[in-house]
Formats: C-alpha cells, sequence, structure tokens
C-alpha cells in the first residue's frame, strides 16, 4: 500500500507561448488551459505504482479556484482525491513562495508515503519547484527520474544523469521529480468523469495552512521578482541547397561542421 | 494505339523550346512507379513544369507528334495512374508549388497543382481558414488529390475534393489553356466540365491551376477514441450515432492488428489496449461547450452499445498520438509484409460491417493475410492484400482471387470500386466489371472529345 501525492499545475492549452513585445505580458490565449503536459507522466507513474501494490493517490495543485478543470480531469485519469491551495495570498508567488505553499499544503493534508512531481512545467520551465518542496519539507529527493520501483519501505529508481544512468534507493516518505516520455500516459475516461461528477475537491485557503503568517507567501514571500518577460529572438535563417544528391550532400555536411554541430 | 517514340528530335525541340527535360539514363528511377501499384515502366522523357505556359508547349508538340504524356505529382497514387505505361514523356507538376492567393472575401486560395497538402493545411490554418479534404497522405499534391477526387478523413461532415473545387487552369491535349469554374459560390452555366476534371486522374486535362473553397477554421477540435470488445460491436454503432444527429467530422474504425502493426512502425505504444477494435472519432466546433454537448451523446450511446469506455483526445498531446498512429496505418501494413495490393471499396453506410465481415471470411478461405481500415463514417474501407513469404504463382492466383471476390462483394452491396483512391491502372478491369458498358461507353465518348488522338494518360480508367 503507497500512499501517493502528485504536486501538478494548470498551463495554457497552447503549446507555442506568446509574449506581447510591448507590455511583456504572457498571451493568455482566450485563458483556455490544459494541465501541464509533464504532470500527464507523473500521473501515469502514480496510478502505475497503485495498481502495483495499492493504495491510494491524489494530486494538488496550488491555483485560482479554475484549477477544479484539472482536478477532475485526474479523477477521469483515474486519481482519488483532489486538492487545491487558493488563495489572493498567493498570487505573484515564485519558485520558492510556491514551493512553501506547496509544502504546507502537504503538511496539512499528511500522511503521504511519496511525492511525485513533473520534470517541469510548460509554462515557468524552471524545474525548480520539485526539489523545493522537498527541502522545505526535508525530505530526501531525486530528479530526472526514468523508472520507479516499488520495494518494502520505499522505492528503487533510475535517474538518468545524460552519460550514464543511477540506480538509487528512497526510504518513505520522499520526493521524486519523474522525467517526460517515461510512459505512454493514459486518456481521460468517460466513464470515470461521470463515476465522479459528484466527487468531493478539498480547497484550502491561507487560513486553512498551518503558517497563516501572509508575508510568507505570494509576491511578499518571494525572493525574487520578474522584471521583465521577452520573447527570445527567433532565428529563421534560411538556406537552399541545390545540385545533384551527392553535391548537396557534401555541402550540407560541410556547413553543418561550419557550425559546429558535427564534428 | 500505336505512339510515336521520343526521339533526338523530339528531345533537341523539347530543349529548344526551353523546357525543363530529363532524359535516357537520367530518368530517376521514381518515375517508373507510383507508391503501391505492380505497374512499372520508364518514360523516355521527363518534362519538369514551371508554368501553364511550358505544359501548352508541350502538349501541343506531343498531340501533333502522337507521343503520350502523364501527368504526375508527388507520385503517391496506389492505381498507377501516373505509371507512364505506354512510354512517352512523364509531365512533373511538383516544382509548379506556389500558393497563389488568399481571398479572404471570396473565402478562397488559388494555389498552383504542385502545393502538398501539407504545405496547404499550414498555411490556410496559419490564416484561420481550414481545407475540409483531410487524406491520409499529406505528402501528396493538390494536383494529383483533385485528379483522383480525393476523400479522406472528414468527408463525413465534410464532403470530398470536388465539393471544394471551385475553379480550375487546365490545358488541354492541344495545348489550350482554359479557365472553367472560378470564384464564384452559384454556377448553373451548362455542362459542369469543372467537376468532370475533377477525378480525371489526368486524361483529360492537365491542371495548371486551383481555386480552391476555404471554411473559417473551427475554433476547437476534439476526438474520442472508443474502444469495443470486438469489430462488428464498433461498426454496428456507426449508424446510430449518425442517426443521432451528432455530426462527427471523421468516424474511422481500427482493428487491434492494425494498432500493432504501427505501434512497431513508428516505435511507440498507443494509448490503450483495452479494445479488439476501436471507433476513432473527431469533432469540431466554436466552443469547448458545443462540442461537449454533441460528443456527449455519442459517448453516452457508445456505452449503451457496449462500448468499454469513452476516451477524451481534449489535447495536442492525446490527439496527436492517436491520430499519428491512424496516419501511419498504410504505411505500416506495408512495412509488414513483402507486397501488397489494395481494395479501396466504397459501400453505403449500413453495409459497412458485411463487407468488413466478407473481407474476414476471405482471409480464411482464400488463406492469404488480409488487413483494413476504414472510414466506417462514409463506407470507404481499405483493404490490403499482402503477400508475405508466397511465391510468386500463388501469391498472384491468391491475389487475384481475394479481389475479384472483394469486388464482386462491393458491387453486391451496392457499392463502388474506388472511393477515393482513383482506378488508374490496376483496377481497370474491376471498373470494367462493375458498371453499365452504355456507362463506360459514355466515359470512353468523353474521353475521345476531349483528347480524339489519346496523348493523355493513356490506358487508364475505361480503356
Amino acid at each position: 500500500m503507497m500512499n501517493i501525492l502528485v504536486l501538478i499545475k494548470q498551463v495554457p492549452a497552447s503549446n507555442k507561448v506568446e509574449v506581447d513585445p510591448v507590455t511583456g505580458v504572457l498571451k493568455r490565449n482566450g485563458a483556455a488551459s490544459k494541465m501541464n503536459p509533464y504532470d500527464l507522466f507523473t500521473i501515469e507513474t502514480a496510478l502505475q505504482l497503485r495498481e502495483a501494490v495499492g493504495g491510494e493517490v491524489s494530486v494538488m495543485t496550488m491555483g485560482p479556484p479554475q484549477a477544479e478543470k484539472i482536478m477532475r480531469e485526474a479523477y477521469s485519469l483515474g486519481v482519488d482525491r483532489g486538492y487545491i491551495l487558493s488563495d489572493r495570498a498567493f498570487a505573484g508567488a515564485d519558485v520558492l513562495a510556491t514551493a512553501y505553499t506547496l509544502a504546507q499544503g502537504i503538511e496539512k493534508a499528511g500522511g503521504f508515503d511519496l511525492i511525485l512531481c513533473g520534470k517541469q512545467t510548460t509554462d515557468g520551465d524552471t524545474a525548480q519547484v520539485g526539489p523545493e518542496v522537498a527541502e522545505r519539507l526535508g525530505l530526501p529527493s531525486i530528479a530526472g527520474v526514468t523508472s520507479v520501483e516499488p520495494q518494502e519501505g520505499g522505492i528503487v529508481v533510475e535517474m538518468d544523469m545524460g552519460e550514464s544512468i543511477q540506480k538509487a534507493r528512497l526510504s518513505f516518505p520522499c520526493l521524486v521529480c519523474v522525467d517526460k516520455d517515461v510512459n505512454q500516459p493514459r486518456l481521460p475516461s468517460y466513464r470515470l468523469r461521470e463515476a465522479t461528477r459528484t466527487r468531493e475537491i478539498t480547497i484550502w485557503s491561507l487560513a486553512d495552512l498551518p503558517d497563516r503568517d501572509k508575508t510568507h507567501y505570494g509576491l511578499d514571500g518571494s525572493a525574487t521578482q520578474v522584471q521583465k518577460i521577452f520573447p527570445p529572438t527567433d532565428n529563421r535563417e534560411r538556406m537552399n541547397l541545390t545540385g545533384s544528391p551527392d553535391d548537396m550532400a557534401k555541402a550540407l555536411a560541410g556547413k553543418l561542421r561550419d557550425l559546429k554541430f558535427v564534428r | 494505339m500505336t505512339y510515336k517514340k521520343v526521339d533526338a528530335c523530339d528531345l533537341k525541340w523539347l530543349k529548344d523550346a526551353g523546357l525543363d527535360l530529363i532524359s535516357g539514363a537520367d530518368i530517376p528511377e521514381e518515375y517508373g512507379h507510383d507508391e503501391l501499384s505492380g505497374d512499372r515502366r520508364m518514360p523516355e522523357a521527363v518534362v519538369v513544369a514551371h508554368s501553364a505556359g511550358e505544359v501548352s508547349t508541350l502538349l501541343g508538340y506531343a498531340n501533333e507528334k502522337k507521343i503520350p504524356v502523364t501527368p504526375r505529382g508527388s507520385g503517391t497514387g496506389l492505381v498507377g495512374a501516373a505509371v507512364p505505361l505506354c512510354g512517352g514523356i512523364v509531365l512533373d507538376m511538383s516544382k509548379m508549388n506556389r500558393i497563389l492567393e488568399l481571398d479572404e472575401d471570396n473565402l478562397t486560395v488559388t494555389v498552383e497543382p504542385g502545393v502538398l497538402l501539407m504545405d496547404l493545411a499550414a498555411f490556410t490554418e496559419e490564416h484561420g481558414f481550414l481545407y475540409p479534404p483531410d487524406p491520409g497522405e499529406k505528402s501528396a499534391t493538390i494536383g494529383g488529390n483533385i485528379n483522383t477526387n480525393a476523400g479522406g478523413m472528414r468527408a463525413v461532415k465534410y464532403g470530398v475534393t470536388r465539393d471544394y473545387v471551385r475553379g480550375l487552369e487546365v490545358v488541354l491535349p492541344t495545348g489550350k489553356i482554359l479557365e472553367i469554374g472560378g470564384k464564384m459560390v452559384k454556377n448553373s452555366s451548362g455542362y459542369a466540365l469543372k467537376d468532370l476534371m475533377v477525378g480525371s486522374e489526368g486524361t483529360l486535362g492537365v491542371v495548371t491551376k486551383a481555386v480552391l473553397k476555404l471554411l473559417p477554421l473551427p475554433e476547437r477540435t476534439i476526438s474520442l477514441l472508443i474502444p469495443f470488445a470486438d469489430l462488428k460491436a464498433a461498426i454496428d454503432t456507426v449508424p446510430l450515432i449518425i442517426r443521432a444527429r451528432a455530426i462527427p467530422t471523421a468516424v474511422e474504425f481500427i482493428e487491434r492488428a492494425v494498432i500493432r502493426a504501427a505501434e512497431d512502425y513508428l516505435g511507440t505504444r498507443f494509448p490503450d489496449h483495452e479494445g479488439d477494435a476501436y471507433l476513432l472519432l473527431r469533432f469540431d466546433g466554436a466552443s469547448e461547450e458545443d462540442m461537449e454537448r454533441d460528443y456527449d451523446r455519442v459517448a453516452k450511446l457508445c456505452l449503451e452499445q457496449g462500448a468499454r469506455d469513452v476516451f477524451i483526445l481534449d489535447t495536442e498531446e492525446r490527439s496527436t498520438v492517436v491520430w499519428k498512429a491512424r496516419g501511419a496505418f498504410l504505411e505500416a501494413i506495408k512495412m509488414s509484409t513483402s507486397e501488397m495490393d489494395e481494395v479501396d471499396v466504397v459501400v453505403p453506410r449500413s453495409a459497412v460491417n458485411d463487407m468488413v465481415t466478407y473481407a474476414g471470411r476471405v482471409e480464411k478461405e482464400v488463406g492469404i493475410r488480409i488487413r483494413y481500415f476504414g472510414h466506417a463514417g462514409d463506407g470507404n474501407l481499405h483493404i490490403y492484400i499482402l503477400r508475405d513469404d508466397l511465391p510468386e504463382e500463388e501469391w498472384k492466383d491468391k491475389l487475384k482471387r481475394a479481389m475479384a471476390l472483394l469486388y464482386e462483394k462491393a458491387k453486391a452491396l451496392s457499392g463502388a470500386v474506388s472511393g477515393e483512391h482513383g482506378i488508374g491502372y490496376a483496377k481497370k478491369g474491376y471498373l470494367k466489371e462493375s458498371l453499365d458498358p452504355e456507362q463506360l461507353a459514355l466515359m470512353r465518348g468523353i474521353k475521345g472529345v476531349f483528347d480524339p488522338n489519346h496523348i493523355l494518360n493513356p490506358d487508364k480508367i475505361c480503356f
């Protein structure tokens, strides 16, 4: 039996995040949103663990009340329980304040053996919140994980180190950031969606958390502040090669060498 | 019909006329075949067209000299329509590939015939428009699509290529350049030559420009993947979906064996393995709420019909993983065997189950592996007969028997020989079998009016 919590986030539906070049504000594209695609691999990992050893899978997010949408989606994937941490005081949080808020929510909910996070989100892209939550909770943690195997009192994970794979054993409770593409996430089920239509979602505000000091949350609790957001310069330089296939192959190989893409 | 062989004199004339010419040993091997049919023949010369004027020059000359000319797009056809069976000249239209105009007042896009479907889709979507015909082969040219009257996966709701061709510029075998149809929405002015040209497989004229009708791009699309215990249960549900008046853009049926082939081919896993058969439906609409109302009815109906579940493909990632597998079926089946031939019959929607069940029976009776998938929503099936390791003689014999049985069945079910791939050379025997001789005579008569010397793509469709 394993009590698993997955930390998830609602992100803009479009993968092409556009920034208004004048105001530097993220264009939210008609407010269409979806679950962070990286979180799907994590939920799948959690559900497979539950299928293997039994237990319960919960999800938690910090966000506005509209985050209910991704809670319902999680239920339609087979998740048992959902928590939203929502309060005006949480707005404007950087990674540290976000991690602190989530850590408070986790403390309040209590009793998790394993906390799983995705690799990163498609909107913030920092990949920092997971490890920082572990730090706040004083839990052992590991990132870049490609497989999680249950073991008595803990788990054995494989971690992608780029050139090598590291195998590690962690005792419960612990936190793991799961890599992307480690499995084929299941699809939302209409049957489950209908069956969980009235299932409760726990919504906690600042008043529900163990630490109610407003200055520890949101913009006030953030160590960093965003000065400016701007779109990266985009390079659409093109070249056309002509000639026989041999000539074109030679020219292409030469160009790739010049650009130091190949040696 | 006897034709003149291309000789040094012809080559010199064509070169002097400024045509982009390839001849003799320089002709790449691909000009001698298409993507599937066993028919092969190398042309004596290839002319790569860059303008309608060049096409006109070539056809005028070829007509005078009685040299056969076979137009060609990307060569992704499956019935040998672009194979130069009588030799002569292959006219490569793929380099005339410019998108000429987007007319937002008339909702049309004007293109040259060599524009690839994927480029057309990207262009129109970028500007907020939809060109609805959606065949699986995205590297086909729009010219090829027009010439086969290609259908694709949105036919249930939106119809086929012919419904979206407003006007054409064609070069007749005499070299005359003609504009037929135009940007008008209505047209009751004489015989519908434009509609006749669509689906003529390059036998009546060469399309050098096309005005295509566009629709506003639907804001949202959503797909449902629905596992069933068996194929019959899946296909039996389709008429009920249609009857429920929820209009999906696509209704595809998929069998587990074909999914497995696609997994092997793509090296990815399909996101579900619960069903022996699946229906794959797509809806489009202005808002999420609109579509939800539509698909909710269909989901309930499918569950009542014994579907194991209904999976909701509501994001780009989910949709891509399933539709990418669907798009790879033909290649995946092709990779799984040594050689294959296909049957692209179309039957009334209500007869799809009979046809599919029969294909399963033919597989057993003839003793040859058969795989199929198709557009359950429009009755168009793609049935593939696979050679695997059969020796040549046995393969030919079994293929012939299987094909004959399948076409006979389609006819008995009031179907037609080809839903969207065309007749070309490979299926003309079956077309002959299936049509009233009077109908064939009319077709031949039409050919004679357009092309009295039979220089344009000879020996195809009805000859």
